[in-house]
């Protein structure tokens, strides 16, 4: 009773305090991005001058405006879809076949401890390797078309997803899971509805780390050799001496990378809202 | 439900935690096991609730072992166990069969009975910890157990809300006719709960006594004959010599 009398009267009171409060918030978001902002803008600023009075020869260093008017050179042309395009659509086919792989293994190996015994010291081997070590291997195997290149990406994203697949699974509070088994659920009801929401987190911290790897091994799968692909650009700019092709891709993969990284942490926020000490970066 | 313990005990890498608990529980009966830590009290809460089936000695619902009987009992854990990712109404409904609107509002009902009414979508980390095992207890007993284990369930709290969620036991046990097992480290919380109070000591956990608490409810806390019967525990326990006088 008193509570809600005191919530009552409280109202107007809370919504002028809870304005100022969102204008203080906004300042203290865009204050650090401002601060930030300064170093790149005066870099860049100085590239630029030192560029056009030739202290950075051209070939060597462009300017930033001549990055930028390659870049939109491509974009007029069109190529700049084609070369994003397929670079993406490998990165996502490979995450695809990388991420669901890691998790049936994963799965199986974190919830039967004989499928443990039997796997997880062959995969942890495995593991040992430098995945881009299988590289030289793979275009062996199937040629330097696009099975080749995916693979090496599923690769690429099955390690870091399969771990922390493990991981996520081993870390289950027993404590929850007791009460799952107070409640008189079955083996799949506990998975279900105990252990897989709890290793939700780790899971996902997988994916981003996967994702992360999948937009490394795309590059190297790429300079290995294609006929397109932002990976591609890179071994014509190097090869045209053409080093504003080079930064263009450069500067392309910093976008896209990013660009996806942050759709999946979008999701992550989205699902693990219920997370006490929020999700990290 | 009744509940009976014969000659229980549990050993743990071929040592004796606790051995030889015997007691009976009648239908709407309240028993409180007080002891000192690590007697084995937990272990043998554990062993009547199903969760540990590698007790010796028998234990019985109604002549039933507590395996098959699972979802006639509630558990209250020391700590909440809130689910993180479910909302406390979903918690508090985890348990429940059914379709959804009857669950909800079952679980609602519960709520409010332990005063968390308007807190349906919050999420376990923005309740306080009074708060949380609040849902927790609303989650064991939305089920209707007939027969409900407690370990320490208020130890966790501030003086004044284990008083409040004392008394709401004891409203849902008069509701509800519920057999209790009450483990607790808090004799003037046995005293006023329980109808019964067995003491255990030892390494291995020994029953020690039995002490029948024969006070008409509503007991008033601190009372004079209250304390007679915290004296006797205390005696039993060997917690009233002198090394032990501040007490
Ligand atoms: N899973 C286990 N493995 C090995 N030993 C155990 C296990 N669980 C309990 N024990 C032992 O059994 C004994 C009793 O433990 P228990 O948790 O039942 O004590 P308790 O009376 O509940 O103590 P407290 O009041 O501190 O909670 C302790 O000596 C403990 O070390
Ligand atoms: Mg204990």
């Amino acid at each position: 009773m008193e509570k809600s009398v005191g919530q009552l009267t409280a109202v107007p009171a809370n919504e002028r305090i809870d304005e100022k409060k969102t204008i203080a918030r906004r300042k203290k978001r865009v204050q650090p991005i401002m601060l930030g902002s300064i170093l790149p803008i005066v870099l860049i600023a100085v590239w630029e001058v030192l560029s056009r009075t030739g202290i950075f020869p051209a070939y060597q260093l462009p300017a930033p405006t001549a990055i930028l008017a390659t870049i939109n050179g491509m974009f007029q042309d069109g190529t700049l879809f084609t070369h994003v395009g397929i670079t993406t659509y490998r990165v996502f086919i490979g995450f695809l076949i990388g991420t669901v792989a890691a998790m049936v293994v994963g799965s199986i190996v974190g919830f039967y401890e004989k499928a443990e015994q039997l796997f997880d010291p062959l995969i942890q081997a495995f593991r040992s390797i430098p995945s881009l070590a299988w590289v030289p291997l793979f275009i062996l195997w199937m040629g330097i078309g696009e099975p080749s290149k995916v693979t090496m990406i599923a690769v690429g994203v099955f390690f870091p997803v399969y771990l922390n697949i493990i991981g996520g699974i081993a870390g289950v509070d027993r404590k929850l899971i007791e009460v799952g088994r107070m409640y008189g659920l079955n083996n799949l009801q506990l998975i279900r509805r105990v252990i897989l929401p709890a290793a939700l987190p780790s899971f996902l911290t997988g994916v981003r780390s996967g994702l992360g790897l999948g937009w490394m091994f795309v590059v190297a799968a790429e300079l290995m050799g294609a006929s397109s692909g932002l990976g591609y650009l890179l071994v014509l700019g190097q090869n045209t001496l053409s080093p504003e092709i080079i930064l263009s891709s450069i500067i392309l993969f910093a976008i896209i990378g990013k660009l996806t990284d942050w759709i999946l942490k979008i999701i992550e926020t989205r699902t693990l809202h219920w997370q006490d000490g929020m999700v990290k970066s | 439900m009744s509940l009976e313990l014969r000659n229980v005990g549990r050993t743990f890498n071929d040592k004796a935690a606790v051995r030889n608990i015997s007691f009976t529980a009648q239908p709407g009966e309240i028993i409180g096991l007080l002891g000192t830590s690590g007697c084995g009290k937990s272990t043998v809460l554990r062993a009547i609730s199903g969760l540990d089936d590698a007790y010796d000695g028998r234990i019985e619902f109604n002549g039933k072992a507590p395996g098959a009987v699972r979802n006639a009992i509630g558990f209250i854990f020391q700590e909440p166990r809130l689910m993180p990712w479910l909302t406390v109404l979903e918690n508090v409904t985890f348990g429940l069969k059914g379709t959804r609107a009857e669950k909800e509002s079952k679980g609602k009902t519960f709520l409010e009975n332990v005063g968390l009414a308007g807190n349906e979508n919050a999420y376990p980390k923005e309740l306080s910890g009074g708060m949380a095992q609040r849902a927790a207890i609303a989650r064991a007993l939305v089920t209707s157990p007939e027969v409900l284990l407690l370990d320490e369930p208020f130890s966790a709290l501030d003086a004044f809300t284990k008083m409040q969620l004392q008394d709401l036991l004891l409203d849902i046990w008069k509701t509800y006719q519920t057999t209790i097992v009450l483990v607790t480290h808090d004799i003037d919380e046995a005293t006023y709960l329980c109808d019964r109070i067995i003491t255990l000591r030892g390494q291995p956990g020994e029953m020690e006594r039995e002490i029948a608490i024969n006070e008409a409810r509503p007991r008033t806390r601190g009372s004079g004959e209250l304390a007679e019967y915290k004296k006797e525990i205390l005696d039993s326990l060997d917690l009233n010599q002198p090394a032990a006088a501040e007490k």
